[in-house]
């Protein structure tokens, strides 16, 4: 059989044809599952983490927790949630949201060693009380680390969506088996396409914020 | 003015590090906490703004006590300058200065107004104010340190080693910098330094201390170099503080005579002594504003040994002999 790799015209017939395996929904469905569990993972990690700095004697059972749930097979983790949230988007955001906590916890605890010990001093000195402090001088200071820590997170959400497919909700890897199941190479390399693609893009949207949010750690020299 | 009544700082180790200090910082002048580290003398500092909170005894501001303020509210009545100068890197110069004023409340416009006007006190360039504290170089981080401390114009400055970690050229301009703006503002200054040619530069008042927290000697610079207290004080001071202790005695009362012919002079200012060939070098100082160290320094700068007097525009005064010099550093010595 004389199959090309790529047929272009099956893509064209399959951008948004208004089926559910449509490339544009799952598109769209992979960009929701990859990027909500980064923001709760953002909005979890920085109370989360900010405890860790503080009481450093959670740090260290947190990272072991997460850790421990990082290395659970997310299929484990989707077999287990789906008594409970059954073939939904949920049962893949959760365990995603997990993930990416076992990245951002240790970024916002890192981002808060990295803020320099006088200048946590001088701001006291000048009369900040420690919630100000925190939230004017501190979290802007920790910005760079955690945006760091984000970038990767994000990334490795993208990627991580595909598994999802196991269970009917995995965004871009319903190419996968679609290609598998029919022998059809087109739509796996569309699939792992558009997911480069995405993570590439993403990554990029994330260094513009870093430079917007902190112009001033361009070049830094070491404090 | 600040006052310590038997201070002590012990930690929950039973390290004491300040013990039973007593001592006075009075108003509108520099009082400088030197010594050794370990001494306490940061500590004693930090006491002032309860940083670190006294054990035992009282601190008081203009007789009232610390301990009776609320922490947020004492610290931003009192400047503080740290060794790194503690900028915040995230916020421009400008806004560094104004801290301050934000956290008490000014509009944005006058604070950023008042810290414009700093940033020139400081001897700063006024385009700096929107680069960020990573663009400067370590004197200019410095100088924007003591700028924020004073924006809100308090009475009190606390420095704790603030040129210490810049090289000597900067800290002699640092320290210049410093007099001169006091001369102006009449703060009532604690500087803590383990340099004691920094401490009797710029004190009004020199506090010895010892490791341990104890206060070996308190007085003005002079009487420290003239008669220290015991042993320690002694060695602290170092080798030559016979020849430091000139640095405080004017050269305003050494006798001039006329300057001889063989100064060669040009337009009233002296060009050097003349010889066969040419002229050789000269020493000169200003009687108004030098000490007799700067013209003991003149003094073995010429040749012949005789130092040359000169005025603010550097015009010829007269000259003095080695023998009036020697004469007039005896006295001192005679106290």
């Amino acid at each position: 059989m004389d199959e090309p790799l790529i047929r272009w015209d099956w893509i064209a017939r399959n951008w948004d044809n208004g089926s559910p395996l449509a490339i544009r929904t799952l598109l769209e469905n992979h960009i929701v599952m990859a990027f909500v569990p980064v923001v709760f993972g953002l909005i979890l990690a920085i109370p989360l983490g900010l405890a860790c700095a503080r009481w450093r004697l959670l740090y260290q059972p947190t990272t072991a927790l997460m850790n421990i749930v990082y290395a659970m097979p997310s299929l484990a983790l989707f077999s287990i949630l789906l008594s409970v949230t059954g073939l939904t988007q949920t049962t893949v955001i959760i365990p995603l949201t997990l993930f990416s906590l076992a990245v951002l916890i240790p970024s916002v605890v890192d981002g808060m060693t990295s803020v320099p010990d006088h200048v946590r001093q001088s701001a006291t000195a000048m009369g900040f009380r420690p919630l100000r402090r925190l939230i004017l001088v501190e979290l802007p200071i920790a910005t760079p680390v955690v945006l760091a820590g984000t970038r990767v997170a994000t990334v490795a959400s993208i990627s991580l969506v595909s598994v999802g497919a196991l269970i009917g909700q995995g965004g871009l890897g319903a190419l996968f088996t679609d290609g598998w199941q029919r022998q059809f190479s087109t739509p796996i390399i569309v699939g792992i396409a558009l997911i480069v693609l995405l993570a590439v893009a993403a990554d990029l949207v994330l260094i513009v914020l870093q430079r917007l949010l902190t112009p001033w750690s361009r070049a830094r020299r070491s404090a | 003015m600040i006052k310590f009544d038997g201070v002590t700082k012990r930690y929950a180790d039973g390290t004491v590090a300040v013990d039973n200090l007593s001592l006075e910082a009075a108003s509108g002048t520099i009082t400088v906490f030197v010594g050794p580290s370990g001494c306490g003398k940061t500590t004693s500092l930090r006491m002032i703004n309860r940083m670190i909170d006294a054990t035992t005894g009282r601190i008081t501001l203009d007789g009232q006590d610390v301990k009776a303020i609320e922490p947020a509210t004492l610290r931003r009545g009192i400047g503080y300058v740290i060794q790194q100068a503690g900028l915040f890197p995230h916020r421009t110069i400008v806004d560094n200065i104004a801290t301050v004023p934000y956290l008490l409340g000014w509009d944005r416009k006058k604070a950023r107004a008042r810290a414009m006007e700093l940033l020139e006190r400081v001897g700063l360039d006024p385009k700096l104010a929107k680069r960020y504290p990573f663009q400067l170089s370590g004197g200019q981080q410095q100088r924007v340190g003591v700028a924020r401390a004073l924006a809100a114009d308090p009475p009190v400055l606390l420095m704790d080693e603030p040129f210490s970690a810049v090289d000597p050229i900067v800290r002699t301009s640092l320290q210049e910098e410093l007099l001169r703006l006091q001369s102006e503002l009449h703060k009532t200054i604690v500087f803590v330094t383990h340099d004691i040619d920094e401490a009797v530069k710029l004190g009004d008042t020199v506090a010895v201390f010892r490791v341990g927290g104890h206060l070996a000697q308190i007085s003005d610079p002079a009487t420290l170099l003239s008669a220290p207290a015991d042993d320690f004080v002694r060695e602290f001071l170092g080798r030559d503080r016979g020849i430091r202790r000139l640095s405080f005695v004017p050269a305003a009362d050494v006798p001039l005579s006329p300057p001889p012919d063989t100064l060669v002079v040009d337009d009233g200012k002296p060009v050097g002594w003349k010889s066969d060939d040419g002229t050789r070098p000269y020493g000169s100082f200003n009687p108004a504003t030098d000490s007799l160290r700067a013209a003991l320094d003149a003094a073995l700068l010429s040749v012949n040994g005789v130092a040359v007097a000169v005025d603010g525009d550097g015009k010829v005064l007269g000259v003095v002999a080695r023998d009036a010099l020697d004469a007039a550093v005896s006295g001192v010595a005679r106290g």
